[in-house]
């Protein structure tokens, strides 16, 4: 059921046995069906490849006119005005939050999301393996939105208690540093509620790759006289360790580019507030900037400044997403 | 084989399942109106009209698409259910994406009417000049027609003062981050034998860029004098932390002591929020339909003939008049390429500005349009051709 | 390769660990040992809270609303943010509607995409392919409903509607059904085409007549658990599908509601009014209809094991 996620590492790795995924028959006979057929089949992954290419075509053209007229150094100025004579706007604060809201994500999700793999795989009674499955792909099936007004209204107050604590205790380290920001709708808040929505994308990716491990390994290690954490730290999480990693890095990338919830639940800073590394900071995500600036797309240049920022977060993703995919080759490359 | 066509038969009951559901519903929810077809009418057609030719002016039937201001959402609503109770025949939709977006896509063809709480600007904006923009696709001068006028309350939340005075400079420091604390001087000038808290001043600001935003802006700039250093904007420069939309800073403020924000009337009221009296240099006023009728009163007119335009003096210093509020306006083509259209527009603007319409919208927070404007914008939509 | 049954291999030849007592098991080890299995437990656990607290939630603040059967038959027509009343039967259309439209666009795009990669797909171009799938996956969906929007209404000038939100939907739902029909087509035996083949069998009509059909359900679930992700998607519909709160079913003749939009429109209002509780009910509505998709799917993959 991994599917509801939409990604699937089963494909990249090798069957129990060690046999390779399907290998080329050579069975197309040049027949005009096989032509036709072949040739849709061809044509549909080539729709795939236009599409993709014309995103970031489509994002170019339309960023590049507003980036020329930019004043401010777009990597790394903190200014957002894009309307006017001299615009001025930079990144740097988005890439921050973006980053820093989805690391954080990641932080709690990963850890989390492998030991519900394991607990599903491998410590669940039989009975409740299933279940737990399905409820723990439940938590993807609640539409963002939901969880934005969740995170606010519900979730943001029962932070408080913890943020005030961290900000207190440990104020002298950068991330808990004290700001502006003096509610629980913080760059902290987003994490956490991220890492809830991209919580299932982990789980369910890990725990496929923990059930492919091959019983030998395992048996090896229980005949040897380890108990049954000694048998998953030696044989479960090693075989696991490639499809794990890129599940996290799919689950940054949904994290990434999570719009309407963190939207929600952010507070924004002023104009001119000094930067700051805290967790306990506001600001806007690439997405949640693009979403919220969606009321001044009322002239080229300005759209194409939110546009440019979608391209940067585009690249980004484009990047994250690569590195899972250099991931799951090289793990090929060591089980064939 | 069996299990194939099973399968096949819960496919298509999916199918039928999500077809028979289209095919049912009702968007009657008014006991007064009469049935109304289940299509959602939107497949309009004439026919009725041309046969009783007096009803048809009246009451049209099809679909009209509006969209802009968020302000003047809950006050358009209302006066479109009104609206359907007399003429159930013509769906209205308004979709709040706020002004910008309301003029580029009335400017685009894409809706029939904008709400804008600016009216359409004369100088070049990025390349962009809205009224010829706007004339262009119109094919003749559009008018800007204020309909809605939305009082912005100054809303706070501090335990044991339900009376605060502020005015325009104190509000500027405020939300410049220079006042930082309750009790400051400044504030307590303003506010003799109410005892001020030392509570730190939580200032909150709208993070979507909002027709609000410009105009608490622009009533800072004018009236502050020099206090204000930004330009009026719709996105915020000064201090504070930033909440989206009206129920974001409403909330924040509600949960937040010591908390201060800028909001419609109507969301500082359902909140129970404390509001601001404003000192506008004679005397403190009060947010009362009212106090912000005299100062819709003070507007000068700032367009040619049926073009409504309001020049609103934020700086004026009448008496009893409360200077902070903007004017939502509906944005349309004088001359309509579709007769149609313009009579389904015409029919719901000039219920829009009669009294019957004001009043209601004045229940729920909004303030009604002083009577000179009234006339001035029902003799504007009669114009309309 | 079961976990698309959601049947893990739990290998039941496989002793219990506690039970194999072969001594020398050190108390640090053993302690070790029930600390993470306690740790497993807790995971478990913890995630389980924001669920069913979301849940509960929901059903809370909106249960009361959808137990009433207007609900299911009216629509938000001549209901203002503060009047009770009407239904979401505008929007459960809409989000109906144009979830089978997204559907009948990105299936046929997507299964055939899969079909090249799994059947036909070597080389540079078929590795091209998989990795753009991927990268559709993690487009954001802001961004996809930006790129329709300038495509279609800004470079066309089409009026926004309900087709260009499918538009929007398709970018987003196709990577989706691409990796989840890929891996049924990899569950198909190879056994199975070979014996196609051996009796003459054309390799097109092979893939159309065995492959496909054999993994026919295991695609339909994927196909609908796809849809569950779109059907809640807010961002794109934000840009490219204005609201109304009458029915409308017509795809091409502009505005259309959604249940997502519906909750976006309705969240702008003090919760202390009517309108507040609608977007929770509207939530638990959308949740349901996404659950109930589920459980087709499970239902189409469990008639599937033949």
């Amino acid at each position: 059921m991994q599917s509801v996620t939409g990604v699937s590492i089963a494909d990249e790795t090798a069957g129990p046995h060690g046999q390779s995924p399907l290998a080329g028959d050579g069975a197309g006979t040049g027949r005009l069906g096989d032509r036709l057929f072949g040739g849709a089949a061809i044509g549909a992954g080539a729709i795939v490849v236009g599409l993709v290419t014309l995103i970031g075509v489509f994002l170019l053209s339309q960023a590049i006119p507003s980036l020329m007229k930019n004043e401010a150094n777009f990597l790394t100025s903190t200014e957002w005005s894009v309307g006017g004579e001299h615009p001025r706007f930079g990144i740097l604060r988005l890439l921050w939050v973006t980053v820093l809201s989805s690391l954080m994500a990641l932080a709690i999700a990963v850890p989390i999301g492998i030991a519900v793999a394991l607990f599903i795989t491998n410590y669940a009674p039989k009975w409740l393996s299933k279940p737990a499955a399905s409820t723990v792909d439940l938590l993807a099936a609640v539409p963002s939105i939901i969880f934005g007004l969740w995170g606010l209204r519900v979730l943001g107050p029962h932070t408080d208690g913890i943020q005030n604590f961290l900000r207190d205790n440990l104020g002298w380290f950068p991330l808990f540093k004290e700001t502006t920001v003096g509610s629980s709708t913080t760059i902290f808040l987003a994490g956490i509620v991220l890492a809830i929505m991209i919580l299932p994308i982990i789980t369910a990716l890990s725990r496929e790759v923990f059930a492919q491990t091959p019983p030998t390994h395992k048996e090896g290690a229980l005949a040897l006289g380890a108990t049954k954490w000694e048998m998953i730290r030696t044989a479960v999480l090693p075989f696991g360790k490639p499809g794990v990693i890129s599940a996290a890095m799919l689950g940054l990338g949904r994290a990434l580019g999570e719009t309407v919830a963190v939207m929600i639940l952010i507070s924004s800073l002023a104009q001119g507030t000094a930067f700051s590394f805290s967790l306990f900071d506001g600001g806007e995500t690439f997405a949640s900037k693009i979403a919220l600036g969606a009321g001044e797309f009322d002239t080229p240049q300005k759209t194409g400044a939110y546009i440019a920022a979608g391209l940067v977060l585009f690249i980004l993703t484009f990047i994250v997403n690569a590195i899972a995919r250099i991931v799951i080759e090289r793990r090929k490359a060591f089980t064939e | 084989m069996q299990t194939i066509h099973r399968r096949r038969a819960a496919v298509l009951l999916v199918a039928a399942g999500s077809l028979a559901l289209a095919g049912c519903g009702s968007d009657n929810n008014t006991a007064s109106s009469s049935s109304s077809s289940a299509s959602g009418s939107t497949n309009s057609s004439s026919t009725s009209g041309e046969t009783s030719s007096t009803d048809a002016a009246a009451c049209p039937s099809g679909t009209l698409n509006a969209e802009g201001s968020s302000a003047q959402k809950n006050a358009f609503e209302e006066v479109v259910t009104a609206y359907n109770e007399k003429c159930p025949d013509l769906t209205i939709n308004y979709n709040p994406t706020g002004s910008g977006t309301g003029i580029k896509q009335f400017n685009a063809g894409q809706v029939d009417f904008a709400g804008s709480d600016s009216a359409l600007k004369t100088e070049e904006k990025d390349g962009v000049i809205e009224v010829d923009a706007a004339k262009k696709r119109c094919e003749s001068d559009a008018w800007n027609l204020p309909m809605v006028i939305g009082p912005i309350a100054v809303a706070y939340n501090l335990d044991g003062v339900d009376k605060l005075v502020l005015d325009a400079a104190t509000l500027a420091a405020i939300f410049q981050g220079e006042i930082t604390t309750w009790n400051d001087p400044k504030i307590a000038a303003l506010n003799d034998g109410v005892t001020l808290p030392s509570t730190p001043i939580k200032p909150f600001f709208r993070s979507d860029d909002s027709g609000t935003t410009e105009n608490f802006t622009k009533y800072l700039k004018a009236a502050g004098g020099d206090a204000w250093a930004g330009e009026p904007a719709k996105s915020w420069t000064g201090k504070g932390e930033g909440k989206e939309k009206s129920s974001g800073v409403a909330d924040a403020v509600k949960a937040t002591a010591g908390g201060i924000t800028y909001v419609e009337l109507s969301y500082a009221k359902d909140n129970a929020l404390g509001m601001a009296q404003i000192d506008n240099g004679s005397g403190a006023v009060e947010l009362t339909s009212e106090s912000i009728g005299k100062f819709i009163a003070t507007a000068t007119a700032d367009g040619e003939g049926n073009d409504l335009r309001l020049k609103l003096d934020y700086a004026t210093k009448e008496a009893g008049a409360y200077p902070i509020g903007l004017v939502t306006y509906e944005i349309v083509c004088s001359v309509n390429k579709d007769a149609e259209k313009q009579n389904q527009i015409k029919s719901f603007l000039s219920f829009f500005a009669s009294s019957d319409a004001q009043t209601l919208i004045e229940e729920i927070g909004y303030a009604p349009l002083p009577a000179e404007v009234q006339s001035k914008v029902a003799a504007a939509v009669e114009a309309l051709s | 390769m079961t976990a698309i049954t959601n049947d893990f291999p739990r290998d039941h030849s496989l002793a219990e660990p506690r039970d194999l007592d072969l001594g020398g098991k050190s108390g640090g080890r053993a302690l070790k040992n029930s600390i993470a299995t306690f740790v497993m437990w807790a995971a478990f656990a913890i995630a389980v809270i924001p669920l069913v607290w979301i849940l509960v939630t929901v059903a809370v603040k909106g249960g009361h609303l959808i137990l009433d059967s207007t609900w299911w038959t009216n629509s938000q027509q001549g209901v203002t943010a503060r009047r009770e009343g009407g239904g979401a039967v505008h929007a459960i259309q809409g989000t109906l509607i144009q979830g089978l439209v997204t559907a009948l666009i990105s299936v046929p795009i997507g299964v055939l995409t899969a079909v090249y990669l799994v059947e036909y797909g070597r080389g540079r171009f078929a590795r091209t392919v998989s990795f753009m799938v991927d990268i559709l996956t993690g487009v954001p969906s802001i961004v996809a409903g930006l790129f329709i929007y300038a495509v279609f209404v800004n470079a066309f000038g089409f009026q926004r509607s309900g087709i260009f939100v499918c538009f929007a939907l398709t970018l987003l739902m196709i990577p989706v059904v691409v990796r989840s029909t890929e891996e049924m087509l990899k569950l198909v035996p190879n056994e199975l085409r070979e014996a196609a083949y051996a009796l003459g069998v054309p390799k097109w009509k092979t893939i159309f007549s065995v492959v496909l059909p054999t993994a026919f359900s295991g695609i339909i679930t994927g196909v609908l658990l796809g849809l569950a992700r779109v059907m809640g998607e807010t961002a794109p519909l934000l840009i490219l599908g204005p609201y109304t709160k009458a029915i409308a079913t017509d795809l091409f003749g502009g505005n259309m509601a959604t249940l997502p939009t519906m909750i976006n429109q309705d969240r702008d209002q003090a919760v202390t009014l009517p309108a507040y509780d609608r977007i929770w009910a509207a939530a638990l509505t959308l949740i349901l209809l996404i659950l109930l998709l589920n459980l087709l799917g499970r239902l189409a993959s469990r008639f599937s094991k033949v």
